[in-house]
This record gives structure tokens, C-alpha cells and sequence, in this order.
């Protein structure tokens, strides 16, 4: 799991969590996408704290980055952004992506 | 991908498509399911509590084999503020029955023992293949479906959609529109492995007995939701989930909100010692009767979570999804032996069942409670603070007249609600139980 959000300095990491989990990841075939922007819109901006995995982040450039390693296929993201349609959104391909095995 | 026709192609193994495949097959129809998973399960989450009742109807001796964990002796809803809770439990000895009336389950091993049956009855399944779009023919009729397995089709008289609540399939053909932020909510999981035997003692329980938390108020962090601790045989599951849209816009994060939930003082003893193994997220449906889509059309059925059937108010969602996928499949296989086709119009009986079974009439009843809770915080916060510092003002020996403590009590209500307020929420939550 590589760059993952925190809740803050205090917060619970996510990636503690998310190192529990199960993946089956599709090396160069990221099911999610941001599509580019110049500024992110509020609803963008917000995927960086209601992504329940922290796959989206702030890069230096004030522009939001997604990596997929970590996400657990909730599809908060395709809803929150739905109207401005700045990700796209897919299912990994069948077999791939996270694997509960409790569920 | 494969060649032959199916009567029926069933999008998903969860408890919608698993009823609705098993049910079909049951009565003889050729039928194809498919899964996008390693296996069923593999992608669903769920509390979970299972509704005996709702799989009776399916397979009436589940018992026999079903992975199940505990039956539900007790019930205890909890309104908590940040150092306590006031809760209402309900046990009774009536629960421990020969054929118990809830159980909690846990979904991926629930799902493959449901799969399992279905394709005993017959039914074809490929997991690991997503479906990526359905496949219309002349005049526009749902016709089969294409997959990711090397862009294979199959093709079938009618497809039902179990494909669940961010299902993809039905959004982009056209037949259901996106859900709205407010009206579906995000909930966090984790798994907490414990020896039964500390279960059983931290919980007052014995052999299979189990119990449900389902809890509400300071937790949410203002936000519209819940949080829920369910007792398995060997582990708790804990979670708590709010609107999409109040997390959108409160900037909390859901992993800090189920941190801080595990480590309320009320909470924090019952999973001390434990071993979390699994966390995991997943939408609810929240929207009710008025988020329902358009539910059949011609060559097509919508059921279980793909269809918005949660009831938001009694936490039940499992039961909704098997039902409604039972009676696609039954309406199925009833047009199948009349041979009357597919359409809009015959499928229709679908949606006329359903509205004669406690599906819709539960989704009716509370129609207006999603919209009630999301315009109204302060059930979730100033409510719950109010009503555990009353408690506290009440039981504290402390010297002050009784009296003086019902005055001070009432007076905290009216100063955090005014009375206006109090008797407009009142009026307002009776309107919408209706």
C-alpha cells in the first residue's frame, strides 16, 4: 500500500487497517481513474477524506491523485462525484480487486 | 462464451440473485449467473443478521447445513453521548426456539452455502465475469447480456439485475438513474476475533445465543447514521455508517469515525483483547420507497439492493433483497408455464406481487423517514446529548430534591429545543412513522 491518507496526526492510519485485507491486484489496469483538472471541485476535494480506504490524495500541485491499490470497490467516489464526473469508474476485471473473506 | 439460450441470466451471487437463480432452477428453468468475483461472497459485506423467515420461503431446512453463527436472544439500541449510553435491550428466553427467528451470519461464508444450493438446483454459474452491458435487441428488449471474459455474451429471455447497490449495469443501459449522496449511506466494518467462550461471558450468552447492538447518536459526529456490534461465534463484528453526502461535507473520515466508535468507554470493553482481521466498506441503500426505481421492463427485473430494497428504520436489508429476488424468480417461471413472453407488460406482475408482500408495504409505511432523518441532526446529536445527561441528572444521588431534577430536566429540553421544537419534531417523526 503506498501513499494512504491520515486522519490526522492523532487519527488511525488506514492502511493499518487495510493491510488486514485481501487483493488481487491488476498491475497497469487501475479500475479508477481522475480524469485531469486544473483545481479539483468540492466534490473532488472531498474524496480525500470520505474514500473509506484513503486512495485519494492532495499532490503538490493542488490536484487530486487516486491510487487504487487499497480500495475496497464501495464506489463512494463514483457517487460524490457523480454530477461533476471527474473519475471514472469501473469494476477491476472479474477475479481482480479486493477479496473479503468474511465479508 | 456460451452458446446455448438461457430462460433466465441472474447479474450477481448475493442474496437478491442467489434467491431469485435458486428459485428458477428449482422449477426446471435454464439459467445462467454470473458473478464478478473469485467467488460469491468474495465482494459483498453486509452486519449481517440473517432473517430465518426470508429464507424459509427459499429453502425451508437451511438449518440443516447453513453456515450460520448465532440466533439473536437479545436486542439492545443504544443513544449514546461521548462518555455514555441510555439503551433499551430486549432478551427473551421465546428466542431460544427450535427454529430461530434471526441468526447473525458471516456473508462470504453465507453467500458460497447459498451459491452452492442454487447450483445444486441447477443453475450455471461463472464467477471472476463481469457483466459490462446488456445487450438489447429490435424494439429495444433486454436481450442478453456482454461480459469482460473476453467479451463474451450470453443470451436469455429475460435478465434479472441483483447486481447490487453500485451496481453499474442497469445505471449505464439507461434503466435506473445514479443514486443520489443522501440517499445512500457509507458504512465501515471491521472483524473482531475473540474465543467464544469470552463472547459468551462479556455478553451474558450461552451455546449459540447471540446479540445485536445497534446504536445511534453522539458517534455519528452530527451526521445522519448509525453504528451496529454484532456478536458472531468467534468474532464481533462492529461498523458504523452515515449519508454519503454528510460525509461529503463534514470532512470526517469513516475509519477516524469507527476508531472513535470502537474506543467509546461503552464500546471499548466489549472488544478489548480482540484481533481485527478483515475491515472493509460498503453503500446502503437509505433512500426507501421514494429512491425505488423503475423495477421491470421489457426482457428485465430489478431486485434486492440494485432496487433500493432497504428498510432504513428497522435495519433490514438481507430479508428485502432475498424476497424480492424470490418473487422475480417465481414471476418468472409463472409467465414461463402460462409462455407468455417477457415484456414490460407481463413482467409487470412482478412489481404487483411485490406491492402485495411486506416489501413494499414496510418501504410505504416509511416513506417519509429518509427525508425526516436527513433534515433533521438533531435525532442524531442534541437529542441523544440531552437524553443521557437527563439520565445522569436523574440517577445521580447527589442532594438535589427530585423536583428540582425534573425541572432541570425539562428546562435543558427546552433550552436545547425550545418547546416549539420539541413538539414540531414530535409531530413531524408521527407523520412520517405513519
Amino acid at each position: 500500500m503506498t501513499s494512504m491518507v491520515e486522519a490526522g496526526p492523532s487519527g488511525p492510519k488506514v492502511e493499518d487497517k487495510l493491510f488486514q485485507n485481501r487483493y488481487l491486484v491488476d498491475p497497469g489496469r487501475p479500475h479508477i481513474k481522475v480524469r485531469p483538472h486544473e483545481r479539483p471541485s468540492k466534490a473532488l476535494l472531498a474524496l480525500t477524506h470520505t474514500c473509506p480506504a484513503g486512495c485519494y490524495n492532495l499532490n503538490d500541485k493542488g490536484q487530486i491523485e487516486v491510487t487504487v491499490d487499497g480500495c475496497i470497490e464501495c464506489g463512494t467516489c463514483r457517487i460524490v462525484t457523480a454530477k461533476t464526473g471527474e473519475i471514472e469508474w469501473n469494476y477491476p476485471r472479474g477475479g481482480f480487486g479486493v477479496l473479503f473473506k468474511f465479508g | 462464451m456460451i452458446e446455448e439460450r438461457f430462460d433466465a441470466i441472474v447479474v450477481g451471487a448475493g442474496p437478491s440473485g442467489n434467491a431469485a437463480a435458486y428459485t428458477m432452477a428449482m422449477a426446471g428453468l435454464k439459467v445462467l449467473q454470473l458473478e464478478r468475483g473469485e467467488y460469491p461472497g468474495s465482494k459483498n459485506v453486509q452486519g449481517a443478521i440473517l432473517y430465518a423467515d426470508a429464507l424459509e420461503h427459499i429453502i425451508p431446512d437451511f438449518r440443516d447445513d447453513a453456515p450460520l453463527e448465532r440466533h439473536v436472544v437479545e436486542q439492545r439500541m443504544w443513544t449514546m453521548s461521548d462518555t455514555s449510553h441510555v439503551g433499551m435491550h430486549y432478551r427473551s428466553e421465546d428466542f431460544n426456539e427450535e427454529r430461530p427467528n434471526r441468526y447473525t451470519i458471516i456473508r462470504a461464508q453465507f453467500d458460497k452455502w447459498f451459491s452452492r444450493k442454487a447450483r445444486d438446483a441447477g443453475v450455471v454459474l461463472l464467477c471472476e465475469t463481469t457483466v459490462t452491458e446488456l445487450i438489447r435487441g429490435t424494439g429495444g428488449k433486454i436481450i442478453g447480456v456482454r461480459t469482460d471474459r473476453d467479451g463474451g455474451m450470453a443470451f436469455a429471455d429475460v435478465v434479472i439485475l441483483g447486481e447490487g447497490v453500485n451496481g453499474l449495469v442497469g445505471q449505464r443501459s439507461g434503466l435506473r438513474p445514479e443514486i443520489a449522496p443522501e440517499n445512500v449511506a457509507l458504512a465501515v466494518k471491521e472483524m473482531h476475533f475473540l474465543p467464544r467462550e469470552v463472547i459468551d461471558s462479556r455478553f451474558n450468552l450461552k451455546g449459540n445465543e447471540g446479540v445485536v447492538i445497534e446504536a445511534m447518536g453522539t458517534i455519528t459526529a452530527g451526521m445522519t447514521g448509525t453504528g451496529f456490534l454484532y456478536t458472531n461465534e468467534e468474532s464481533i463484528s462492529i461498523g458504523i455508517g452515515c449519508l454519503v453526502s454528510d460525509f461529503a461535507e463534514s470532512g470526517r473520515t469513516p475509519y477516524g469515525l469507527l476508531e472513535a466508535f470502537k474506543n467509546h468507554p461503552s464500546i471499548k470493553p466489549l472488544l478489548a483483547d480482540s484481533e481485527c482481521k478483515e475491515y472493509a466498506a460498503h453503500l446502503i441503500p437509505e433512500g426507501g420507497y421514494n429512491a425505488i426505481p423503475e423495477l421491470f421492463g421489457d426482457g428485465w427485473l430489478i431486485i434486492g439492493d440494485a432496487g433500493q430494497f432497504v428498510n432504513a428504520v428497522h435495519r433490514e436489508g438481507s430479508n428485502l433483497a432475498m424476497t424480492t429476488g424470490r418473487i422475480a424468480g417465481e414471476t418468472v417461471v409463472w409467465l414461463k408455464r402460462r409462455h407468455d413472453a417477457m415484456t414490460k407488460a407481463n413482467l409487470a406482475e412482478y412489481k404487483r406481487r411485490l406491492d402485495a408482500s411486506f416489501v413494499m408495504k414496510d418501504l410505504k409505511k416509511y416513506k417519509r423517514i429518509p427525508a425526516f432523518l436527513h433534515a433533521n441532526k438533531q435525532v442524531f446529536g442534541l437529542y441523544p446529548r440531552l437524553l443521557n445527561a437527563a439520565a445522569q441528572t436523574w440517577f445521580r444521588v447527589d442532594g438535589t430534591d427530585k423536583l428540582s431534577k425534573e425541572k432541570a430536566i425539562l428546562k435543558s429540553f427546552r433550552d436545547g429545543r425550545s418547546l416549539s421544537g420539541l413538539i414540531g419534531d414530535a409531530f413531524k417523526l408521527a407523520r412520517s412513522w405513519r
